[in-house]
């Protein structure tokens, strides 16, 4: 029997855990409302079965918690994204992993990282425009194929998800981890590798200053890319917590600002006229060239209006929180999503993670069995100093 | 003891001296009487209504709201002068007439405080195309008069420098101002004014209001020498008695012991009062306190002539003498300075306001000897208005952040705060203070962070403090305890009573 924690429908429950998360008195502990009330729940189920040939069986080693796994069990996502997912599933997308089944290149027993989209590749369907172009990303077939509709692993009711003993992968979504590359840095590869995709996504002239909004795990790596894969000129980074404002700097910030004067430092910094209106935050006429929100959605409002007119703001992460858009009417923004990863991102990812000072990033983990823990951690990580927190099945007896 | 918008009795330790200003002077019975006889009879010049005649140009400045403080109970005397100046002018068929408010880098004046200043008649004649404030940022309406053996650029208003005669109407506080300060300072633009509001001037200015030792005075009068080559200024110099405080806070302007039974009331009715009363409201009602001042001197003519007279007006009302310097000096800061009128009195402005106006009211040496402790007494809260001080709020949030050392902001920081289009549009669009002008405020305070020890705060925000380099105690105990290490377990104390003002004569 597969233990693992499974998302099912019940429409209480996430009413329930939304509400309880979603006010000012309960904000502070909405871990705690999300641990104990979202529709989560520890089973045991039987051993997936791989869907078709070419899949194999992973059994995780580390399985990270994610803003948007956080954005779900506080029924914060977008409703949009319901009809891209199958029920009950098993999340968890970061995942360092052991194959179970031997695939052609790919022996059993292989430390691999998984690429969690759900392409057309592992469908078995033919290629749609985005997967031919190598941006599986960009699947128009995810809601059809050999697996139930998901945008990616960890949303799918066949696949399981890396919160579990096992879950199935196509060999198309594994990469071998090479020996020097422990699980701790292995797991941190896929938010990596979004990064890397995000910075890709627009074009950074040189010398063009940047903001990324939020240090978590998502605005570190975007910052580590910016410095690795640009040549940006200053990084400005909002930072809500003494931890995450060090670890800025390591990675390369030129700046780091705190959330309420970011609009005053960065007239300061970019020039400009800082404007007040009646209602609502201050905002720049001037500012940064580009912003990139690794916020989930609640610091867009600030990268909207910090940004010069004609500046791009990248939209990093999934966004869940609905912002007043006059901002990109009226300075003319270009808004730019970047989801998930695509062509080398993966492979660029695994080698700048041997090499960043990643030491020290997974400094929680927690077996299944102390999953409320977990994610009432995970939930507050940034006011308990901590980065990425995990799940390690195999200290579940 | 002044504590902000609020204040206190405090029990001193035994053999503390307290320094009081001297009585306040009676003021005259006659003011408008007094003006025309300054006006008729000035020091080395000739009758104003000789230098006046048809066709000329003349421009009529005054001070700006800086002083005096509290604002003084209305009619202003600069109105008084101004109205007595136009009836005359009026009478020459003089018709180019010019009002500016001499207000250098501070905000603009209000056209509810340009009102309240000139009054109702003079306002509603000029207002607004020939009653103005200065504007220091305005490239085409200044001009350069040359520049002082010292290679001081003397900047000013071009209406000022282009007219027949200047008639300056000052109202002098402190032995700081008036004088050759006037023109040179009221009406200069910034490239002038950093000649002499610099760290090293201000540090070797001991004390800023003791004029002979004063390097920005000295700064001062060869700018004024300057101008008075090329210019023709008549200057009308007014001083004030000590009635600071109205009669319902009659007990504020006299020594505790001599209270009376009704004074000792009136201290708890109006402490309790202030105490209880919710905090935007307790502010509002100390800035619409406004002074009861009686006039002692209305002086006319010459600038040089006519501010000699002024400083020993305001030397015979403010200065005490004291028998040499204590280990700690103390002070309460009151809810107002010269740049905070009907505003909020930031973190800067306190510091300007202790460590700068306060610790230099002084002749000979301070009243703290070198390496010694001053307290002060402040909330001293992380609040600014957004407003009149948006500079102000990126200098505390920005640069105090990185230094508090003058010499460094300086250097680092001055062109870049006093360049910004961004200050610069606020200055001469809305009522903000001008980019550099927080940089002035605690370039103020150097020569006191150079000469003390240490400096604390009683009462004081415990990170706003801690941000300016300070530190605060909840009590006067905490604070001589703090202030132990430095000057040991049984210090002297000078406790220097303001307001109101008293200027220490320290032997």
């Amino acid at each position: 029997m597969n233990l693992n924690l499974e998302y099912h429908r019940s429409p209480i429950r996430y009413v329930a855990s939304r509400t309880a998360t979603g006010t000012i008195a309960t904000g502070r502990a909405a871990g705690w409302w999300a641990a104990n009330m979202s529709p989560v729940r520890l089973v045991n189920r039987p051993d997936p079965r791989p869907p078709g040939p070419g899949w194999t069986r992973v059994k995780p080693l580390l399985s990270g918690i994610c803003g948007s796994d956080l954005g779900l069990l506080t029924g914060r996502n977008s409703p949009y994204l319901s009809a891209l997912i199958s029920l009950p599933f098993t999340p968890g997308h970061e995942v360092v992993g052991e194959t179970l089944d031997p695939l052609p290149d790919l022996p059993k027993g292989s430390r691999v990282v998984l690429d969690p989209v759900l392409g057309c590749v592992p469908r078995d369907v033919k290629l749609c425009p985005g997967c031919a172009a190598d941006q599986h990303s960009r699947c128009d077939h995810i809601t059809s194929g050999t697996v139930s509709a998901a945008l990616q692993t960890g949303f799918c009711a066949d696949t399981g998800g890396g919160w579990s003993r096992m879950f199935v992968a196509h060999g198309s979504q594994l990469h071998k981890v090479p020996d020097e590359l422990d699980d701790e840095r292995a797991v941190l590869v896929e938010p990596l590798a979004c990064a890397i995709h995000s910075v890709r996504r627009v074009p950074i002239p040189d010398g063009a200053s940047v903001l990324v909004v939020g240090a978590g795990t998502v605005g570190l790596f975007t910052t580590l890319a910016l410095r690795e894969y640009t040549k940006a000129g200053p990084i400005y980074v909002i930072a809500r917590y003494g931890h995450q404002r060090e670890r800025a700097r390591e990675m390369g910030a030129t700046e780091v600002l705190s959330s309420d004067r970011a609009a005053r430092a960065l007239r300061r910094a970019t020039g400009g006229f800082l404007a007040r209106p009646e209602q609502g935050a201050e905002f720049l006429l001037g500012g940064t060239d580009v912003a990139f929100d690794c916020t989930s959605g609640s610091g867009l409002d600030t990268a909207l209006r910090v940004v010069r007119a004609g500046g791009t703001v990248l939209l990093s992460g999934m966004p869940n929180a609905s912002v007043d858009l006059t901002p990109a009417w009226f300075r003319e923004l270009s808004i730019v999503g970047a989801y998930a990863s695509g062509g080398h991102d993966f492979q660029d990812a695994m080698a700048l993670a041997k090499s960043a000072p990643l030491t020290g990033y997974v400094d929680a983990v927690y077996p299944l069995s102390r999953w409320r823990d977990a994610i009432g951690h995970a939930s507050s990580s940034g006011r308990l100093g901590s980065i990425k927190v995990a799940f390690d099945p195999t200290k579940d007896q | 003891m002044h504590e902000g918008e609020g204040f206190r009795l405090e029990k001193l330790p035994l053999g503390s001296r307290v320094i009081y200003p001297p009585e306040s002077l009676p003021g005259l019975r006659d003011v408008d009487g007094e003006i025309r006889r300054a006006l008729d009879n000035p020091l080395g010049r000739e009758p104003l209504r000789e230098l006046l005649y048809p066709g000329m140009r003349l421009t009529i400045v005054f001070d700006d709201l800086s002083i005096p403080l509290p604002p003084m109970r209305t009619p202003d005397i600069r109105q008084r002068v101004i109205e007595q100046v136009l009836e005359l002018a009026a009478a020459k068929g003089v018709d180019d007439v010019e009002l500016i408010a001499g207000n250098a880098l501070h905000r603009r004046m209000t056209p509810a405080e340009l009102k309240r200043t000139v009054g109702e008649r003079v306002y509603r004649s000029f207002f607004p195309r020939h009653l103005r404030n200065h504007d220091a940022e305005d490239r085409a309406n200044l001009t350069e008069i040359g520049q002082t053996r010292h290679g001081e650029v003397v900047e000013i208003n071009r209406r000022a420098a282009e007219s027949d005669l200047i008639v300056y109407v000052n109202v002098s506080l402190t032995a700081m101002s008036g004088g050759p300060k006037s023109v040179s300072v009221g009406l200069a633009s910034y490239r002038s004014l950093k000649h002499h509001h610099n760290v090293h001037t201000l540090r070797h200015s001991r004390s800023f209001n003791d004029p002979p030792n004063s390097a920005m005075h000295h700064s001062y009068d060869r700018m004024a020498g300057l101008l008075g080559d090329s210019l023709k200024i008549f200057q009308i110099e007014t001083t004030l008695n000590n009635d600071t405080f109205p009669t319902q806070l009659g007990f504020l302007n006299k020594r505790e012991w001599e209270w009376t039974l009704k004074d000792q009331a009136a201290y708890l009715a109006v402490k309790r009062a202030n105490d209880l009363a919710p905090p935007k409201r307790r502010r509002q009602i100390w800035h619409k306190t406004a002074s009861p001042y009686g006039i002692t001197s209305v002086t006319a003519g010459d600038p040089i002539q006519v501010h000699e007279v002024t400083l020993r007006n305001v030397l015979r009302q403010q200065l005490t003498e004291v028998d040499g310097p204590a280990d700690i000096g103390i002070w309460g800061l009151p809810y107002i300075c010269p740049y905070n009128v009907n505003s909020i009195m930031n973190p800067i402005l306190v510091m300007s306001l202790g460590l700068g106006y306060f610790f230099n009211l002084y002749r000979n040496q301070p009243i703290v000897r070198p390496g010694g402790v001053a307290i002060y007494y402040h909330p001293v809260r992380n609040e600014f208005h957004p407003v009149h001080h948006p500079s102000y709020i990126d200098f505390f949030e920005e640069v105090l952040a990185e230094t508090t050392d003058p010499v460094a902001i300086e250097t680092k920081f001055e062109e870049q705060f006093a360049t910004d289009p961004w200050y610069t549009h606020l200055y001469r669009n809305s009522y903000a203070y001008h980019g550099v002008h927080p940089l002035y405020m605690w370039y103020w305070g150097a020569h006191a962070l150079e000469h003390l020890g240490e400096v604390i705060f009683v009462g004081g925000d415990r990170k706003t403090t801690a941000r300016m380099g300070f530190r605060s105690a909840s009590t006067l105990d905490d604070a001589l305890e703090m202030a132990r290490e430095r000057v040991g377990g049984s210090p002297t104390i000078n406790y220097q009573h303001a307001p109101p003002l008293t200027m220490a004569d320290v032997r």
